[in-house]
């Protein structure tokens, strides 16, 4: 077997054997979601901290952050600090979240603000946000798959045929109902992943220069820039880092999806805890970092960040090593395009759709237009990745300048009493209006700072000046009511 | 739920939550250099995954004084 034919195959196969699994738990539903919380308890302290750091071996984290640590540098490091700060935060915002969610029976985002701002317009509007932070984090996902598989066939196997492909089987593991055997392909892909970043992280530097001391002293040698901020960059500087950690940090918990998991702790000190653990996890992307800086020196001339390390990996390890890369990172892949998929497309026919345009719609109805909008989102996210030319991290901070927009009326709405319904409202429209505006003029970063948190900034002035304005009138209405 | 709000996390807890950002993010322009290479790392990447791990250890200390506070103020109160 030729090379390719070797990598294709373990691909191939590790694919089937994860979608495998994902279909035939999903037949079974309620006896293997059971087996999975009692499967849950009995595991040990290591397995459960290999799953765990598996978990923080996203697509982006793993091409996404080794393309950048290749293409731009020092500015990178943003992803280490986010992640950790971004468990901090939680521990001040989740557990009263969940205090007002039981009262209150809350199980989406949207939820929240219906309860606390009693307007169908804004709970709407918050929805319309979600799903617009959705699609480019769905993009990413199929850019991925794309990304990989063109890698690993040695190019034989085009991206759009890779990323069509991978839709089409994440639409069909949605409609298989196979969301809730996402638990057991998460077990296989973490495993997986973690052998595969160890392999990588460490196996690389030790081949190519013989330890990762080694690297980083040839690295800061030949390019001590590239190290440090701005790194290959023009305007990602220390203003950039301050303020893409600040808005990556509050927004990590505003993902509909993210947020709603809130609700499922068992109990508020349940988060508590496990925000004090959480930024521990963060330790295993240090592999990704080690990858990514190596291949600065192996490879000077890559056609794509993106691609770089698995260009890397296909000069330093056999063929079958290569596909069994792609194959866990390609479920990688689809694994989360599936939940997003799911969690964007119930937002819109349940949150948005029905309490807006259909209020007599029928359940059976609400889950009929649910399925159609996955594969209606599924075709445009698809569509997106063929044409879209952006970095894997571009992708992701894109939609963390829609979702973190959701951050004022979510914080102020739980600590501040004044804040009211019109001055989330006019917050959030401003914030999204500055943020798309921006964006899609290129002006990102504007004077060295991150776009989407500046279009936070003005969230939070217009969002506090509203309800400032509007106090007033709120009181007396309320007080009608009373 | 509309006038109910939350009561806000205690001051100690809210100070011991601002060292990681302190260290991870505001100072950036203090640590953000390449020497020395400490344990074969470069300053920077050194710096990081040291507060990766004495984060846990802020939020350890804010979860006792969180706690505590809880148990001295019933909620609802």
């Amino acid at each position: 077997m030729s090379p390719a034919a070797t990598a294709l195959t373990v691909m191939i196969a590790l694919v089937a054997i994860g979608t495998g699994v994902g279909f035939l738990a999903g037949s079974r539903q309620r006896m293997s979601l059971e087996q999975w919380t009692v499967g849950g308890r009995g595991f040990g302290a290591l397995l459960v901290f290999i799953l765990m750091a598996g978990e923080v071996y996203t697509t982006f984290a793993f091409l996404g952050v080794s393309g950048w640590a290749y293409s731009r540098g020092g500015p990178i490091l943003y992803v280490l600090a986010y992640l950790s700060l971004a468990y901090v935060a939680s521990f001040f915002i989740l557990p009263q979240l969940w205090e007002v969610g039981r009262e209150h029976g809350m199980q989406t985002q949207p939820d929240f603000f219906d309860a606390r701002y009693r307007n169908r317009y804004l709970t709407g509007f918050v929805c319309v946000v979600g799903l617009l932070a959705f699609i480019p984090y769905l993009q990413l996902q199929l850019d991925g798959v794309g990304i990989i598989v063109a890698a690993t066939s040695f190019g034989h196997v085009g991206r759009i045929t890779a990323m069509a492909v991978a839709t089409a089987l994440v639409i069909a593991f949605v409609f298989a109902n196979g969301v809730r055997a996402v638990a057991w392909v998460s077990i296989i892909k973490d495993l997986v992943m973690v052998i595969a970043a160890g392999a990588i992280g460490i196996g690389i530097p030790i081949a190519h220069f013989g330890g990762i001391g080694a690297m980083f002293a040839a690295l800061a040698q030949a390019h001590p820039g590239h190290l440090v901020m701005p790194g290959a960059t023009a305007n990602l500087g220390h203003a950039w880092y301050i303020t893409t950690v600040l808005l990556t940090a509050l927004g990590f918990y505003m993902w509909p999806h993210i947020f709603g998991a809130t609700f499922t702790a068992k109990s508020a000190d349940t988060l508590r805890r496990n925000a004090i653990v959480m930024p521990l996890y963060t330790l295993a992307l240090a592999l990704v970092f080690f990858a990514g800086f190596a291949t600065v020196l192996i490879l000077p001339h890559a056609a794509s960040g993106d691609l770089a390390l698995l260009t890397v990996v296909r000069q330093t390890f056999p063929p079958w090593f290569l596909g069994f890369v792609g194959g866990a990172g390609a479920l990688t892949a689809m694994v989360p395009a599936a939940i997003l998929i799911l969690a964007a497309a119930t937002l819109f026919a349940k949150n948005l759709f029905r309490p807006l345009f259909a209020p007599s719609m029928t359940d059976d109805a609400v889950a009929r237009l649910a399925r159609a909008t996955v594969v209606l989102l599924g075709v445009v996210s698809l569509g997106l990745a063929i044409h879209g030319a952006s970095t894997l991290v571009g992708l992701l901070l894109t939609g963390y300048a829609m979702v973190t927009q959701c951050f004022p009326g979510v914080v102020l709405g739980l600590y501040w009493r004044r804040v009211t319904t019109a001055g989330v409202f006019i917050g959030m429209i401003a914030g999204v209006l500055t943020a798309l505006s921006l964006m899609l003029s290129g002006r990102d970063p504007i004077e060295g700072l991150n776009a989407g948190f500046v279009a936070l900034c003005v969230n939070v002035v217009a969002t506090v000046a509203g309800s400032l304005a509007t106090a007033a009138s709120q009181t007396a209405l309320e007080s009608d009511l009373h | 739920m509309t006038r109910g709000v939350v009561k806000a996390p205690s001051r100690g807890a809210l100070a011991l939550g601002a060292i990681p950002f302190a260290a991870m993010c505001f100072t950036v322009a203090l640590w953000d250099r390449v020497h020395p290479l400490i344990l074969g790392l470069p300053f920077n990447l050194f710096w990081l995954m040291l507060w990766i791990v004495l984060t846990p250890c802020c939020m350890w200390g804010a979860y006792r004084i969180e706690t505590a506070a809880g148990r001295r103020t019933p909620r609802g109160s």
